[in-house]
């Protein structure tokens, strides 16, 4: 029992990492209806980031936190401007091909800079154990799941109740009426692409202290599954990316606990093409009839 | 009269079709001004134009003499121009309450509340529906949600497009009451119609579009006698 209540509590923790990340590709689709796959190298960036703020500039953890969240935010705003706004028009294919571009150029980058060894994450913040009864768990995974709870919940409040996140569902629903309401649809756009890059960075604050070593290409598998948690939830609906991220993170850590680590990935994925196949919108995805 | 509009000379391409050839016309302030004309004959290509959504290949727009070429669409609001789009564009996944602060996304948040309150007197029906997803709106109420929409920015020239398209004729009658009533309380409005029988009785002036061309204009009621008119589109 013991055990089975850790595989939870670290598989909620994952599972958030997995939500944050899963709501800046499912923003970044519902607004500009385009896969980032970009995304997942954000992270990487700001993990080397933290470590270079930290371990190289010696910046107390808290600024180094806010510079790497604020280099994040930059770089998705930067990345949209330069790669993405001129295809506004074009086919999504294009799109998509230079996010897959973006990402390449984002791990050869790093690979450039920082060198193919792996480096270590700093110690951001020193987190003891809590023991309840018999359950011990990490003060890194009460922090991941606490920050996340809590960045959700000002998300969701910022999306349904403030003029800014109104306007962004605007314009993920119709960019020409927005436009006509007075909505500048490109600004829009950057905003989205700022606030999924900096809780990108704060995913990758809570990757780095959970799994330590950082190199060019730590972004792309907790970038894919990410994907996989904001399609599993519904590509676009930002509750399904939080569903998606959190049940992708618990069904992987009870697959590595109770059946088999080799396996965990593959059951993840095959979980994911099961929803799909019974509901090809995802968990809370829906499709709307326009009616006349 | 002031001149509120002045289209001179508009020339409107998608690509290689040349959908607009030419058109100049003008709306004065306080009129009600109606293009009619056929599917195709330009008369949205027209409204989307003047709203920034497309740009001209040649030709001026004038509002209050001030050219609009190469203002970008979210700026013409705050000038006073307002668009309902033909088939209402509202925002289908969020309530009615949420579409109308949209509308007044352009206006300082503090008269959103006294905006509020007028636009659901005009239009009890969404007063009822607020909370209600604008999806699950009947046609005719999306057709009131989108003016109201439009109403919350207090637009100067307030564009209509299609307002009757799919609707009922008890529905089509009550959204031409609304543009009356309107026009009464002072609202300068350019209506794009289909239905020519009606946009002729409401309007002060009319001009009659097609294949991208203005072929007549007048008074509605000039128009509404004319053979030309009769034959084409009233079914005389």
């Amino acid at each position: 029992m013991t055990h089975f209540i850790q595989t939870l509590i670290s598989g909620l923790s994952l599972g958030s990492i997995y939500a944050l990340i899963a709501l800046g590709y499912t923003m970044v689709y519902g607004i500009a209806k385009m896969l980032n796959f970009a995304h997942g190298d954000i992270i990487m960036i700001g993990a080397y980031a933290g470590i270079i703020a930290v371990a190289q500039m010696g910046l107390p953890p808290l600024i180094a936190v806010l510079l790497s969240i604020l280099i994040c935010a930059l770089l998705g705003v930067l990345i949209e401007f330069l790669a993405y706004k001129p295809l506004r028009q074009a086919p999504p294919l294009s799109v998509l091909i230079t996010a897959i571009g973006v990402s390449y150029f984002l791990q050869n980058l790093a690979l450039i800079l920082f060198g193919s060894q792996q480096k270590a994450y700093p110690t951001i913040v020193q987190l003891g154990q809590v023991t309840l009864g018999s359950v011990t768990i990490d003060g890194i995974t009460i922090l991941t799941l606490l920050v996340t709870a809590l960045i959700m919940v000002v998300l969701s409040f910022f999306i349904n109740r403030t003029r800014m996140g109104k306007a962004m569902r605007a314009v993920s629903e119709d960019k020409a009426a927005a436009a006509l309401m007075g909505i500048s649809v490109n600004r829009t756009i950057s905003i989205t692409f700022a606030i999924g890059s900096a809780l990108a960075a704060v995913a990758s604050i809570f990757y780095g202290m959970s799994y330590i070593y950082i190199k060019p290409t730590t972004g792309a598998m907790p970038g894919i599954k990410a994907f996989t948690a904001a399609v599993f939830g519904g590509i676009g609906s930002v509750p399904g990316a939080m569903l998606g991220g959190i049940l992708l993170g618990l069904i992987e850590q009870l697959s590595k606990t109770y059946i088999s680590t080799l396996w965990a990935d593959a059951i993840v994925f095959g979980v994911l093409v099961l929803v799909l196949v019974v509901k090809p919108t995802g968990l809370l995805g829906k499709t709307m009839n326009e009616k006349v | 009269m002031s001149e509120m509009l002045k289209v001179s000379d508009l020339h409107v391409y998608y690509g290689s079709i040349h959908a607009v050839k030419g058109v100049s016309f003008e709306v004065h302030e306080g009129e009600v001004v109606t293009l009619i004309g056929a599917n195709g004959a330009g008369k949205s290509t027209i409204l989307n134009t003047v709203s920034g959504l497309l740009h001209p290949r040649s030709g001026s727009i004038l509002f209050h003499g001030k050219d609009l070429r190469g203002v970008p669409a979210h700026k013409l609001v705050g000038m006073g121009l307002a668009q309902v789009p033909e088939g209402r564009h509202v925002f289908l996944q969020m309530t009615v309450q949420e579409n109308l602060e949209m509308g007044a996304f352009s206006q300082p948040s503090s008269g959103i509340e006294a905006d509020l309150e007028s636009v659901y007197q005009r239009f009890p029906r969404l007063l009822e529906r607020r909370k209600q997803i604008a999806g699950t709106l009947s046609g005719g109420e999306q057709q009131m949600l989108a003016m109201g929409r439009a109403l919350m920015s207090h637009p100067k020239l307030l564009m209509l497009d299609e307002p009757s398209m799919g609707l009922a004729p008890i529905l089509v009658e009550q959204i031409f009451g609304i543009i009356r009533e309107l026009h009464a309380s002072g609202t300068t409005i350019l209506l794009v119609e289909q239905n020519a029988q009606a946009a002729l009785e409401v309007a002060d002036r009319a001009y009659v579009l097609e294949t991208g061309r203005i072929v007549l204009s007048g008074t509605g009621a000039e128009l509404m006698a004319s053979d030309q008119v009769q034959k084409a589109y009233l079914g005389g």
